[in-house]
């Protein structure tokens, strides 16, 4: 296992001549920069109606009546419905990840019937011949309630004297882990410290607003829908509504972003197959952000206790992580397994004899929270990088060099984590220089040193994330041991057109990745055929019926992996056409990409367009061979992907407004083999400003009775251009060894590594003031008010140490 | 019903419309030129942003109405022949990711550099402040802006 750097990675490709390691600029841009789209919402049939919603205005309350017939009355309206229309065939929105056999997993009915438990919540629809007489009509719609106590906070929503969200109680499950004697650990370490951080709660906000179009035909459904994951809710819709799944096609087009907000079965894709049913027309429903704000899966939002018992000299001895979750008032797909995706990354890097860890699923009356970009285990780095920096304060000792004394050192790949996970590869040394090299680290401590002495009132802050992640979801066995309703394979097809050409099929579902671009590469690489005579098929379950779709930084690790094993079929099965061709025996063939030629005797040998024109013409096959070289594979992993970096942010405080700036960012990742640099770079940059985002502007605020507060762009705060710094990027490549391309996971790497960065850089600014801590986001009153509270109260922060 | 005549890409279209219809309605579903998406609906995130005789607007935040006697370019009206250099610079710097915010992004930069053919990064930042992108972080939106400006870019 070498690492080399990003640059020598891609001189060697360059060099080699091979599409691994180039920057090509995307296929999928032509239509992207040109408008020629095809979002959902572009979407128009003939005949076509349009939904909306009537969503309750209470947090928690009883349905009391619903009457729609004002609105049905309406201009342009052909139905509107409530909840009781569609009681005996909602069926419930499904629970994907049961994490505890004692799971409480509540009834969701797709449109409130009986009590609404979040504001929001769909009580009725109508549906009118255009979108402006259905949001007209909405008003007409007269919906009786009677309130129920809204239940917001999950520390408190455990207690006995709480309102109940569900007559079951508040608690949905209780999930543990424990590995190492945590006990001697705490008793013999003669360092403890404690310490308690929040998560906030956060909203996706994909670019494009939810949409779904559906037409019924002849008890045939297709369904167009903003979603990430076309398989899976193919599945997931025949289960809940009881159509068989074979006349369900479900259609992802264009789609614009998700972030894990479209990894979802959401109630308006279930109802407006119920209404394109009811109705025999085609239906569309597109959300306003609004709306959206409200009921799109919101992400994050825990309280995390953790415990860390360390020698003196800064090895760490033991972990303890306690978890309350907020689930929100349902659990949705995997709902309850985001926060268990946390629990192995807690450890992260660091070697340790014990580690425990106690997640608190709770219910409250708010949104559901899912799948938010990183999923767990932006939350789980967050809190060991935050306690790593406390505990090397604790210790009078660097940042750096805490984490230096606890980390896997390169010798020791593969390693068992104490959380029981096997890591393949990495090189945290390696990272660590080369980012501290181009930050400056020496320097910056320097002038950070100066402006303390001088009582400079901008003062610099310097902050550290060493992190690592599981992603590449996921080993189907180690899925089933979680408890997780479906696998973790991807599949892919190769087909070869009688031209030569290639179409390539994968179940992988982009929605701004750029699979179509770098799926060419890897089969342009592999078949040796040229880049642009490669098209990739994706996204509609009749075109590509087989796919576990696109979240958890699984398509390249896994999708890709598909794709690779697909072409290496057609190889094999070229192989013996071949042999026929030029009347030599398959086994004296060599296999350069793009031709097989006789060992020895390069010039004899045949292209892979003329195998492919020859197998389509099935004259002169040898006997038994079947007249085709198409080939699909399904690949399933032996392991998690663990790419890791080290990312340095440094911060500028102005300690008389709070304000906190971002001087510099540096980010040095790991992801593996890169197949194209550009898609890398650009998957590093968005996923540190979403990380940013959640350190200093973004935050979805429920008042106390559960109105959100947050529903508009005007309230939460997406951080524009001129909010974000340059980011300085580069990489170290340290070859996966559990996939036969060596490529790690990338697009949630950015998310969960910088949120701990700018915090500690703020943190690290402002500890000599007293401030131990700032929640997020760290807004400039925030900031002010750490800073006024730390003077107040003298140099030792109340959040200190215990022992 | 209020009768308007508005220049779409080149070509013009006279219909009569609600006067509360939004002129992103009107061009996505009554002229069909859905290349303009729609982000939110508070005017926040620059999606559905053209240029109106030249100078950027939202069209989520302009009536149908208003443009009445107005020249329109959208997204898929940009390109003459060949990709403008915006679209070339976006494409080239890897400068889109979902792309839905893209084209307002390609038409609110295209009047940037109108306004100032030779910004900083600093400038282009503060000028893109109206439209919001969450895949790419922006930087290589900024890159995508520089390059064009330096192909010497200005709007058409």
């Amino acid at each position: 296992m070498t690492t080399t750097t990003g640059a020598e990675a891609q001189a060697a490709a360059e060099k080699a001549g091979t599409e691994f390691g180039t920057p090509r600029p995307r296929k999928e841009d032509a239509r992207l920069v040109t408008g020629q789209t095809t979002w959902t919402d572009n979407l128009t049939l003939p005949g076509m109606l349009h939904i909306a919603f009537v969503r309750s205005p209470f947090a928690h309350a009883r349905i009391t009546s619903v009457d729609v017939s004002a609105a049905r009355g309406m201009p342009g309206v052909i139905a509107a419905f409530s909840g009781a229309d569609f009681a005996d065939e909602q069926g419930s929105l499904p629970c994907a990840w049961p994490v505890t056999p004692d799971i409480v997993i509540p009834a969701h009915p797709p449109m409130a019937t009986e009590e609404v438990r979040y504001v929001g919540e769909a009580v009725a629809c109508v549906v009118a011949r255009d979108r402006y007489a259905a949001a007209d009509a909405v008003s007409a719609v007269d919906v009786e309630y009677e309130p129920l106590p809204p239940v917001l906070d999950i520390r408190t929503a455990l207690d006995d004297s709480s309102p109940k969200v569900h007559e079951a109680g508040n608690k949905s499950f209780e999930w543990v882990f424990q590995n190492g004697d945590l006990d001697a650990a705490f008793r013999e370490a003669p360092v403890v410290i404690e310490r308690n951080y929040r998560q906030q709660r956060l909203i996706p906000s994909a670019m494009e607003p939810r949409a779904v179009v559906c037409s019924c035909v002849g008890g045939e459904f297709t369904l167009w829908s903003a979603t990430q994951i076309p398989h899976v809710l193919r599945v997931m819709l025949a289960l809940v509504t009881g159509v068989p799944e074979q006349n369900i096609r479900v259609i992802a087009p264009d789609v614009g972003g998700g972030f894990g907000s479209k990894l979802q079965v959401t109630a308006e894709e279930v109802l407006a197959m119920l209404i394109a049913r009811k109705l025999g027309r085609p239906v569309k429903w597109t959300e306003s952000r609004s709306e959206g704000n409200m009921t799109v899966h919101h992400g994050r939002d825990q309280w995390q206790r953790i415990r860390v018992a360390a020698e003196r000299d800064g090895r760490v001895r033991g972990l303890s992580v306690d978890l309350l979750a907020d689930m929100g008032a349902y659990l949705m797909l995997v709902t309850p397994g985001v926060p268990l995706l946390g629990a192995f990354m807690f450890p992260a890097i660091y070697k340790m004899d014990a580690y425990s860890f106690r997640c608190t699923g709770v219910f409250t009356t708010k949104m559901p929270t899912d799948a938010y970009r990183g999923a767990g285990r932006p939350e789980a780095t967050f809190g060991i990088e935050r306690t790593m920096d406390e505990l090397a304060n604790e210790l009078g000792m660097d940042p750096l060099e805490v984490r230096q004394r606890n980390w896997i050192t390169h010798g020791e790949f593969p390693y068992t984590t104490i959380a029981g996970l096997t890591y393949d590869s990495g090189n945290y040394e390696a990272a660590t220089a080369r980012a501290k090299e181009l930050f400056g680290y020496d320097q910056l401590r320097q002038e950070q040193a100066a402006r303390r002495a001088s009582g400079d009132p901008v003062q610099l802050g310097i902050g550290v994330s060493t992190f690592t992640e599981m992603c590449g979801l996921a080993p189907s066995r180690v899925l089933g041991s979680l408890a997780y309703g479906a696998g973790g394979w991807e599949n892919a097809s190769v087909r070869m057109l009688p031209t030569g050409k290639v179409e390539v099929v994968t179940g992988s579902s982009a929605h701004g990745q750029g699979h179509e671009t770098a799926w060419s590469q890897i089969v342009a690489d592999r078949l040796g055929v040229p880049f642009e005579d490669i098209r990739v098929l994706h996204g509609d379950t009749q075109v590509s019926p087989k796919g576990m779709d696109t979240y958890g930084s699984r398509s390249l690790t896994v999708g890709g992996v598909a794709v690779l094993s697909a072409c290496d079929k057609v190889i094999e099965k070229g192989k013996v056409i071949a042999a026929g061709m030029i009347e030599a025996s398959a086994n004296d063939l060599e296999w350069s990409p793009g031709r097989f030629a006789v060992r020895g005797d390069p010039e004899k040998g045949v292209t892979i367009g003329e195998i492919a024109l020859a197998t389509f013409a099935a004259h002169n096959l040898p006997d038994g061979v079947e007249p085709s070289l198409d080939s699909d594979a399904t690949y399933d992993p032996d392991n998690f992907s663990f790419p890791h970096g080290t990312h340095l942010c440094a911060t500028e405080i102005d300690t008389e407004t709070g304000m906190v700036t971002i001087r510099s960012y540096v980010a040095v990742d790991d992801v593996g083999t890169v197949v194209n640099p550009l898609i890398v770079d650009g998957q590093v940059h968005g996923g540190i400003a979403q990380g940013i985002a959640q350190a200093l502007y973004e935050e979805a605020v429920y008042d106390e009775d559960g109105n959100l507060l947050t529903t508009t762009m005007a309230d939460y705060l997406l951080p524009s251009a001129a909010d974000l710094p340059h980011f300085t990027t580069d990489r170290t490549v340290t070859a996966a060894t559990t996939n036969p391309m060596g490529v790690k996971g990338v697009g949630e790497a950015g998310t969960i590594a910088s949120t701990p960065a700018v915090v500690n850089a703020i943190i690290d600014a402002l500890r000599q003031f007293g401030v131990r801590d700032v929640p997020m986001p760290c807004t400039p009153e925030r900031v002010w008010r750490a800073i006024q509270a730390g003077r107040d109260s003298g140099t030792q922060a109340q959040n200190g140490a215990v022992r | 019903m209020t009768r308007i005549t508005v220049n779409v890409d080149g070509v013009a279209y006279e219909d009569d419309v609600e006067p509360r219809l939004l002129l992103v309605h009107y061009l996505r579903e009554t002229v069909g030129k859905t290349g303009t998406p729609i982000g939110c609906d508070t005017s926040n995130c620059g999606a559905c942003t053209v240029l109106m005789d030249g100078t950027s607007v939202k069209s989520c935040a302009v009536l149908a109405v208003q443009a009445d006697g107005r020249s329109i370019t959208t997204i898929e009206g940009l390109a003459n022949g060949e990709w403008h250099p915006m679209q070339q610079a976006f494409h080239a710097e890897h400068a889109l990711q979902c792309g839905y915010c893209t084209p307002g992004m390609i038409l609110a930069a295209v009047d940037l550099l109108r306004d100032n053919p030779h910004p900083t990064d600093q400038e282009i930042r503060d000028g893109l402040e109206g439209n919001l992108c969450r895949c790419t972080g922006y930087q290589n939106i900024v890159s995508a802006v520089r390059r064009a400006a330096e192909a010497g870019v200005t709007a058409q």
